[in-house]
């Protein structure tokens, strides 16, 4: 289950949801990202204040179903759900949320963390962000790349 | 009629987020309609050259909604989509 929301989601329900849908899972995993105040270079930038986040409409629930489809195909999941919230958020908020249901936990935790590393470089989301002296479009990490290769390696 | 569309960085530096365009005869590629762009609107050309296929590159296209290279062959009715590399999550 995939959702593109400007509102904020509750970890809380969601694992029930989640745990309600899977049956008989073993292993429930559940990933949250959350809105930093520092991004890149923090003595140019300063605290950030906001964050912005932007999405192609359409190619961004494509994509993140493709990514899921592909968990789906690699670990035997029971049921997953990703929520990305869009729009402004402030330091400390939640983003992303990411949960992942197995009979087993390898398969729980490897699927959660490769769908989270599919999201940040393959689905059309970009953060802007605010400080008190700029505004400017983080850019993307080469980190969040190499993330990628190791699930195409094995 | 081609659809373009522009996010995040690219559309606030091109000042522009969509746009249709009869997709003119000799445009084939994703790279010539850059080109055709970038002769149409100088101030695409600091944008768009130098973006390039390298892995790095500045700007990502997609064609109706999957990622392409620019050697990719475009149709009438196209959805093409110019935008940075992606930092969601």
């Amino acid at each position: 289950m995939i959702s593109i929301q400007n509102e904020d989601f509750s970890l809380a329900d969601e694992y029930a949801a989640i745990r309600t849908r899977a049956g008989d899972a073993g292993a429930i995993v559940s990933f949250t990202g959350l809105v930093r105040e520092i991004y890149g270079d923090a003595s140019t930038a300063g605290a950030v204040q906001s964050l912005t986040l932007e999405h192609y409409p359409g190619m961004t629930e494509k994509c993140l179903k493709d990514i899921q489809l592909k968990a789906e195909d690699r670990w035997p999941l029971l049921a997953t759900r990703i929520i990305h919230r869009v729009g402004e958020l402030y330091s400390h908020d939640q983003i992303v949320l990411v949960a992942t249901a197995s009979a087993h936990r390898n398969a729980a935790f490897e699927s959660a963390e490769f769908i989270m590393d599919y999201l940040k470089s393959e689905a059309p989301f970009w953060k802007k962000q605010k400080s008190a002296n700029l505004s400017s479009w983080i850019e993307a990490r080469d980190t969040d790349k190499t993330a990628l290769d190791r699930w195409q390696k094995s | 009629m081609l659809n373009i569309q522009y996010f995040a960085s690219i559309r606030e530096a091109l000042n522009r987020s969509e746009e249709e365009l009869e997709l003119p005869g000799d445009v084939k590629s994703v790279q010539a309609l850059i080109d055709y762009l970038v002769n149409a609107n100088p101030h695409f050309e600091a944008v768009f050259i130098g973006g390039g296929d390298s892995k790095d590159g500045r700007v990502l296209v997609a064609v109706n909604q999957t990622i392409v290279d620019r050697k990719h062959l475009l149709s009438q009715n196209d959805e093409v989509a110019f935008f940075p590399p992606m930092t969601g999550g």
